[in-house]
């Protein structure tokens, strides 16, 4: 596997604020690649420097073989861009939306083809302005596909999308993927990170503090599983001889068994041993989430 | 240059389907010219010893080639502006450069379609003034469309400069209605500028208009080409390109 984007030392600077600070990363061909954080926290800035739309400070990038700060309408001509914050005219066609964009490289696809496979064929004579948020969305992504692309880059594509809609633009972006282009995402949300991503940079503060695959960060850094069950108030003390279990919670009947390891079958097989068999016997994995408390001391939602 | 091409398509679809936009470039100035037909008719003031107005012609022979500067300038002051700041404003321009169309596809179609609606508009008013008043047609047709071309490049040029410098289409309908007024009012489009006096006849020649009126005027009504007005037209045009490269933004 080649890197197809590599990233040295990147560092941005607005007056005082530090946006980006020596950020270093690689990205392979193929795939999802996540960077997650909360806002702020210079995932924008990094991923609008690699599409040439920003002037880093310093630091050496390098994307398809090319310096977005010297080839940037050769690179751009080669990715594919869904930006936070952009917008068509109103009164712009879908049709003619993609035929525009369709026409800044000889190697476009067939736009009538994207209208069909991204559900706008029946909008192609809709203005901008009349479609929904979700209809939108699936234009901008069109749009970004249209110069067939080998990476696309989307940013914060699910914010503003009610719950529905974003399992829709999952599926849109696992597609993405699926036709073999390697896509770099921008995202502020948990979830969305751990069910799409391949690989995940976990950015806070401009800096990378953790890059694994999301199973892999949760293994490294949250292994701790919770056994979750109902006990009517017996005495449960004898759960600590078992090596694995760190820590026990009760709040009124609800009891929280942390630990590691195998600890779930253990505990179950001593509940069992000391006639105790609760029905709602269940284990909570860690999530993304844990990762991100435990690497930086705070909620994401701060 | 296929880009261009489309571009400059889609953006005269865009205007078409932009009724104000419409209105103030191509049909405010027709209203004018009927409004002013109507109140001075077509008779050259002539009388010995009153105030010779009009620059001596009948006020339509004069009025009709000063509105297809008032076309240019609804273009350069508003239309323009406002367009390229919403642009801005919106994120479109950020989303067009993205996808690799170019700043010079940009604004070459911009300047596509500002020469097809300034050459619409003066047409439409041409026609107009013809049913209505017959008065004298353009005299020296190469140096008329050679004023036409250097004075549409210098309106184009200033809705450039204003839309590389305006944040937001609020802020760009605002100096633009203020600019095309005042200039239209004091800059010869409005009262024949010899009614001007003092102040007003000041601001008046320091206005764009004022020079791309004489330019456009002098070859229409036989008088040759104005050597003086179409130095500073060219001049505004110079200045007005190398501000708006110097202070374009994408966003």
């Amino acid at each position: 596997m080649t890197a197809i984007i590599k990233v040295e030392n990147l560092r941005k600077t607005y007056g005082t604020t530090v946006a980006v600070d020596n950020i270093s990363f690689e990205v392979v061909e193929g795939g999802i690649f996540g960077l997650l954080g909360p806002n702020g926290a210079g995932k924008t800035t990094t991923v609008e420097c690699l599409q040439a739309l920003r002037q880093p400070d310093s630091g050496m990038m390098n994307i398809l073989g090319l310096d977005p700060r010297h080839d940037a309408s050769a690179l751009r001509r080669q990715i594919g861009s869904q930006l936070q914050e952009s917008a068509l005219p109103d009164r712009l066609k879908v049709w003619e939306a993609l035929d525009l964009f369709a026409s800044v490289t000889p190697e476009a696809l067939d736009w009538q083809v994207l209208l069909e496979q991204w559900g706008l064929a029946d909008k192609r004579k809709s203005t901008f302005a009349s479609l929904s948020g979700g209809q939108r969305q699936r234009l901008f992504i069109a749009l970004a596909l249209v110069n067939n692309p080998r990476i696309v880059f989307l940013d914060e594509m699910t914010t503003g999308l009610d719950p529905a809609a974003r399992r829709v633009a999952w599926d849109l972006i696992r597609s993405i993927r699926d036709r073999g282009a390697t896509v770099v995402l921008v995202t502020h949300f948990m979830d969305e990170a751990e069910k799409l991503c391949d690989r995940l940079a976990i950015v806070d503060q401009g800096k990378i503090v953790a890059m694994d695959t999301p199973q892999g960060l949760i293994t490294q850094y949250a292994s701790e599983v919770r056994v979750i069950f109902t006990n009517d108030y017996t005495d449960l003390s004898w759960l600590h001889n078992i090596a694995q279990v760190k820590k026990i919670t009760e709040s009124g009947p609800r009891v929280e068994v942390e630990g590691s390891g195998p600890v779930l079958a253990l505990v179950a097989a001593s509940l069992v041993e000391h006639g105790i068999i609760p029905n709602d016997l269940r284990i909570e994995q860690p999530t993304l989430e844990d990762v991100f408390l435990k690497l930086t001391g705070k909620d994401i939602g701060e | 240059m296929r880009t261009l091409v489309k571009l400059s398509w889609i953006e005269l679809k865009l205007f078409v389907r932009e009724p104000i936009t419409v209105i103030f470039t191509l049909a405010l100035p027709i209203i004018f010219l009927f409004v002013m037909g109507g109140v001075f008719g077509n008779e050259a003031s002539t009388d010995d010893g009153g105030m010779v107005v009009f620059r001596g012609v009948g006020p339509l022979d004069y009025y009709i080639p000063a509105y297809f500067a008032l076309v240019m300038m609804a273009i350069g002051t508003v239309a323009l502006p406002v367009h390229l700041a919403g642009y801005r404003e919106r994120g479109v321009l950020r989303r067009l450069r993205a996808s690799s169309i170019s700043v010079w596809s940009v604004l070459g179609s911009q300047l596509t379609v500002s020469f097809v609606i300034a050459i619409i508009g003066s047409i439409l008013i041409l026609i107009c003034g013809i049913i209505a008043y017959s008065p004298n047609m353009p005299q020296e047709i190469g140096l008329l469309i050679l004023a036409f071309l250097l004075g549409l490049a210098s309106f184009t040029a200033f809705g450039f400069f204003l839309g590389a410098v305006l944040p937001s289409t609020r802020a760009a309908q605002g100096l633009g209605l203020i600019l095309f007024f005042v200039m239209m009012i004091l800059g010869g489009a409005g009262p024949p500028p010899e009614v001007l006096t003092g102040t007003m006849d000041v601001i008046g020649q320091i206005t764009p208009l004022r020079h791309v009126i004489i330019i456009l005027q002098d070859p229409y009504l036989g008088f040759g080409w104005n050597q003086n007005a179409s130095l500073i037209v060219a001049g505004i045009t110079v200045v007005a390109i190398i501000l708006a490269a110097r202070y374009f933004r994408w966003e």
